[in-house]
């Protein structure tokens, strides 16, 4: 858990797929949401998803990190193969190698900040949850708020909470779908600030889903999607 | 992690959170009532069988009119059971003063050492004094003696009578001994108790004279029963051998209906349970799914989630369980400490038998009820991480509903093992339901197109019952069931117990007059007639034997079980009559109807029925008085034994045996304080004799009483679980209407407005679903008294107003001051959250 085994295997691509399509029904017929996306993406790097409301960058983020499963093409994250898995298999695939930021944050609310933080390294069963829990807490500028619930949080301050949870078990890859989407300018700055930092410090994989071009352009990529299709 | 630490920890959090309350406190309400009225009706079913014990004054008794064969007793000692032995005779006491000129007729019962070996002796120092439990028996030359014979002889404690050619002193007043009802009927006489080895000295008792021997034997269940078939191959010509269950079939008819209503009360509790458990782990889950999908999201799997809830609800189960059957066994304690002191019995200590009902009530709501729900978290999509507006995994509803079902039906009928009630309260429970669907559904479309001119807290209330739709109803089915229950149990619960206490009237008769000369009948009417100004009851009593069940001689009929042959071997009582005993019921075929004269039909007690293994169209041979009959069986009944009214098993048709040698058996009620009447009328009719019902009515007033208590009692635990269910339906919709009103606030809408809103909403809904209770709870309560307690039941037509009104006001009431805090919260905390 600690050290990444993939990455250390000559091979430096983290994620890549092939020919990815994505079709719903719909109650006019089925309904292409995403169409022939190939992509590789190396470890370290920073990529942002950008594109118009409805474009597909969430339905993109959500088959890249097994979240959902596409109709035709295949996705291998860290060279695993997650369209040949069941959802066991994908989970245990996340559990290992991916963090997650979302717009809405979800922090569990029954649960304090530490508790939060501490949730994936409990799931992984990993010794010292507390300790690393705090530490994470620490390097997002929350220990002084580690008892405290979400609902006594502010959103930059939840946003960092959960930044701080999807640190904590080190992982290959992070995706974000719109982090500073609900945040005023000031946090949204500061948990931009805070998200790259931490990609540099760990070499974390950076995958965000972003509206804000600024944002988007402190990412060293840009897929840009348009009506499923990427364009660029 | 492992899914079970992980289960422990999150279950934690939630009970700190209280995400778990409602849930747990309905499944401990209904483990608290299963386990106390378990607990009771255990420990009252052990003191009921030593109650008929105490009324024998030994688990087995032996009755002859001769000396029976003494090895009896030795054999019985050898085995480990008790033994003692007691004989009674009538014989004239005079006072030793020879200026007390006065003198009785008197029942003396003279008893060996260890007598009685169950139940108990009360004695007084003086008349009128403290009775106190006596330690032994009376010492020889010494007589413990009834306050009537006392009063006859104008004696008191410490006076001296003479019993044939020795004197005797009074030592005690004797307040109560075990009355011997199976043994024979005691006689009218006062009595007096006397030490056996005193009573060759009286000499009054000479080869010849009529006395009754008894001989006593007691010891555990078993070798009691392996006694008693030895005692019964042995026994002689006229000798009786009498067991507990032939003891008190009144006592155990009125106990019989107690734990009718005990049980029904506790399943009430558990139905009411398992719904609120039901709808509280739906919440449970619901408010869960985000949080699942963020596990699965980071990593947990589908059998991470589902051991993790599997070993929670194992932690919910055991954690009920143990709280629900302390919380019983403190409760029964209560039960215990309720019950009329009037009872001369201890109870039996508790037995565990009824704790672990406790765990299996936790695990069968918990798997039944609360499982369904929660296993569904594991089919929650990860995907909702990204797409909150994901629709929850789908329910299927007909396995959750079908395995709810099954299991509850299941675990009523293990404990009632009474399939009509199980299907009374299956369809009773069911149709309220439905009802209640329908209702609400149809409040749900009217209001749709609802377009008031009301004002704007009355249109906002009612458009948000169509716009909950599903919710709305489930709501309204909720209420009305909770509301139901709090009708059944504050008014029906009243009028069933009136009219079971009603079953036994003060003046309802209380001494039978047995062996009455038909020739003598008008005379003794025209005395009760002048004397008390009452008239008797009388039925007429005629002995004879089953010879042929079916055609087939009873020597080679296979019978069910033991009791049929037991039935059979002992001559019966039986009565001619054309209407049929005010109460009799009949539960199958047809009653011969009060002014039958056709050929001869029997009818036949239901239970006995079951033993001989026979049914209506069944026919059966019978010998009375040498002359034989074979008689179809065209009804089958049941008895009211608690109502104490001369009943007989086998009742034959009027016609054909009307002429057949019979007397008279007539009951009659005698005020207390006329009871020297019976002294002129023993002396006017000497072949008559009088057998006094007061004891055993005083005992099954007892029963009853002590048991409308423990009912009431135990109705708070089902009155708690109504609570629970309104609670549960209320906070069903409580995140929703949080969210709403927070929202309606940021739009600029006041507070007073918002809770009119939801005052308008609940007090509508309040208002049908207590409608729907009162319909519902008139239903229940004519059926129960019915067809489940066999009682007349009155309709109240109170319940309908009542329903209404008290619908409109709890659940307007509570609904809006449970949500009232969802108006208050400033909305920035509400949007804030998440
Ligand atoms: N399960 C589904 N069924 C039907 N249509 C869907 C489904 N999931 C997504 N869509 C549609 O697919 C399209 C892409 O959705 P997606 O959420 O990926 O867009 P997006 O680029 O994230 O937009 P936004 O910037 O608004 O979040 C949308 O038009 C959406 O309505
Ligand atoms: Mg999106």
């Amino acid at each position: 858990m600690n050290n990444r085994p993939e990455r250390n295997t000559g091979n430096n691509t983290v994620l890549r797929t092939r020919n990815l399509g994505k079709q719903v029904s719909s109650p006019e017929g089925p309904l292409t949401i995403l169409d022939d996306v190939s992509l590789e993406i190396g470890a370290g790097e920073t990529v942002a998803l950008i594109g118009p409301s409805g474009a597909g960058k969430t339905t993109l983020l959500a088959l890249l990190a097994g979240l959902d499963r596409p109709t035709i093409g295949d996705v291998q994250l860290c060279g695993e193969d997650l369209t040949a898995m069941d959802e066991d298999g994908r989970a245990r695939v996340r559990g290992r190698h991916v963090g997650f930021v979302f717009q809405s944050f979800h922090l569990v609310s029954s649960l304090t900040a530490l508790e939060n933080v501490m949730l994936p390294l409990e799931l992984a069963g990993a010794a010292g949850a507390a300790a690393r829990a705090r530490e994470a807490l620490d390097s997002v500028g929350l220990e002084r708020r580690t008892t405290h619930y979400p609902k006594q949080l502010s959103g930059g301050e939840k946003q960092r909470v959960a930044i701080a949870r999807a640190f904590v078990t080190r992982p290959s890859i992070l995706f974000a779908d719109e982090p500073t989407g609900n945040l005023d300018a000031a946090s949204g700055d500061r948990v931009a600030d805070l998200l790259f930092n931490l990609n540099e410090q760990s070499d974390t994989t950076l995958v965000l889903v972003t509206h804000d071009r600024e944002l988007a352009g402190r990412c060293d990529r840009i897929i840009e999607l348009e009506a499923g299709r990427m364009v660029s | 992690m492992t899914s079970w630490s992980f289960a422990v920890k999150s279950l934690l959090r939630d009970l700190r959170a209280g995400e778990l309350s409602v849930l747990l406190i309905a499944i401990i309400i209904a483990v608290t009532a299963m386990t106390a009225v378990g607990f009771f009706t255990d420990r009252v079913g052990r003191a009921i069988k030593q109650q008929a014990g105490s009324v024998l004054a030994g688990d087995l008794v032996l009755r002859a009119p001769a000396p029976p064969d003494p090895s009896f007793i030795d054999e019985a000692r050898r085995l480990g059971l008790d033994a003692t032995e007691a004989m009674s005779f009538l014989t004239m006491v005079l006072p030793a003063d020879v200026d007390n000129e006065s003198n009785a007729l008197t029942q003396i019962t003279a008893v060996g050492e260890g007598y009685p070996l169950r139940g108990e002796l009360l004695v007084a120092a003086a008349m009128f004094g403290e009775s106190e439990r006596a330690a032994g028996i009376p010492e020889r030359g010494t007589g413990w003696a009834e306050p009537g014979l006392l009063g006859r002889m104008n004696l008191d404690v410490g006076d001296r009578v003479r019993i044939g050619t020795v004197e005797l002193t009074i030592a005690r007043v004797l307040e109560y001994q075990p009355n011997q009802i199976s043994g024979g009927m005691s006689a009218m006489a006062p009595g007096l108790l006397v030490n056996l080895a005193d009573v060759p000295s009286f000499g009054v008792i000479r080869p010849g004279s009529r006395a009754t021997y008894r001989e006593f034997f007691a010891g555990p269940e078993a070798d009691i029963a392996t006694f008693r078939q030895r005692l019964e191959s042995a026994a002689g010509d006229g000798i009786r051998v009498s067991g507990l269950e032939d003891a008190g079939e009144q006592i155990n008819s009125a106990i019989d209906r107690a734990q009718r209503f005990l049980t029904l009360a506790s399943l009430v509790t558990v139905i009411l349970a398992a719904v609120a458990t039901a709808m509280a782990a739906r919440r449970y889950a619901l408010r869960h799914l985000d949080t699942i999908a963020l596990l699965k999201s980071i990593g947990a799997t589908q059998s991470f989630v589902q051991n993790s809830t599997l070993s929670q609800l194992l932690l919910v189960i055991i954690g009920t369980a143990s709280i629900g059957s302390a919380l019983g066994f403190v409760a029964q304690q209560g039960l215990v400490l309720l019950a009329p002191a009037t009872l001369y019995i201890e109870l039996p200590p508790t037995s565990w038998t009824a704790g672990t009902l406790g765990l299996l009530t936790a695990a069968t709501i918990t798997v039944g009820f609360a499982l369904p729900h929660l296993l569904m978290l594991k089919d929650t999509a990860p995907i909702r991480v990204l797409r909150h507006d994901m629709p929850p995994p789908k329910l299927s509803s007909g396995v959750t509903y079908g395995i709810a079902i099954g299991t509850l039906l299941l675990m009523i009928y293990s404990i009632v093992r009474d399939l009509k009630l199980v299907a009374y309260i299956a369809v009773g429970v069911g149709t309220v339901a439905l009802l209640s669907y329908a209702a609400g559904w149809l409040l749900v479309r009217s209001l749709t197109r609802f377009r008031g001119a009301a004002g704007v807290a009355w249109r906002y209330g009612l458009a948000n019952i169509s716009r909950r739709g599903t919710e709305s109803i489930v709501q309204i089915v909720a209420f009305a069931l909770s509301l139901n229950v709090l009708l059944l149990l504050t008014v029906v619960r009243g009028d069933i117990l009136q009219a079971w206490q009603a079953t036994l009237p003060e003046d309802a008769p209380n001494y039978f007059l047995i062996n009455v000369d038909p020739e003598q009948w008008p005379d003794m009417r025209a005395f009760f007639e002048t004397e008390l100004g009452a008239s008797p009851e009388f039925l007429p009593f005629m002995r004879g034997k089953i010879i042929r069940i079916g055609g087939t001689p009873v020597d080679d009929y296979v019978f069910p079980g033991d009791g049929g042959k037991f039935f059979v071997r002992q001559e019966s009582n039986f009565t001619w009559q054309g209407a049929l005993p005010e109460t009799n019921r009949i539960t199958a075929g047809k009653w011969w109807g009060a002014d039958y004269t056709g050929a001869l039909q029997a009818s036949l007690d239901e239970r006995v029925a079951g033993r001989l293994g026979i049914g209506v169209g069944d026919t059966l041979g019978l010998n009375i008085g040498g002359e034989e009959f074979d008689v179809p069986v065209t009804s089958l009944r049941t008895i009211e034994w608690d109502s104490l009214r001369p009943n007989f098993y086998l009742m034959l048709s009027p016609g054909e045996v009307e002429d057949l040698p019979q007397t008279y058996v007539a009951a009659v009620y005698v005020p207390r304080d006329r009871r020297l009447v019976l002294n002129q009328f023993v002396r006017a009719f000497p072949g008559v004799t009088v057998f006094d019902l007061d004891v055993i009515m005083s005992q099954v007033r007892m029963v009853i009483d002590r048991a409308s208590l423990s009912v009431q009692y135990v109705f708070l635990f089902t009155l708690l679980s109504g609570v629970i269910v309104l609670l549960a339906a209320i906070q069903a919709t409580r995140d929703e209407r949080r969210f709403e009103s927070a929202l309606l606030h940021t739009l600029g809408a006041g507070r007073r407005k918002i809770l009119q809103g939801i005052a308008v909403e609940f007090t509508a809904l309040g208002c049908l679903a207590g409608t729907l209770a009162a319909f519902g709870a008139t239903a229940i309560g004519y059926v129960m008294a019915e067809q489940v307690f066999e009682l007349d039941y009155t309709l109240n037509p109170w319940l309908w107003p009542l329903g209404l009104v008290l619908g409109s006001v709890i659940v307007g009431a509570t609904g809006t001051w449970a949500t009232r805090k969802a108006v208050t919260e400033p909305p920035v905390a509400v949007l804030r959250e998440v």
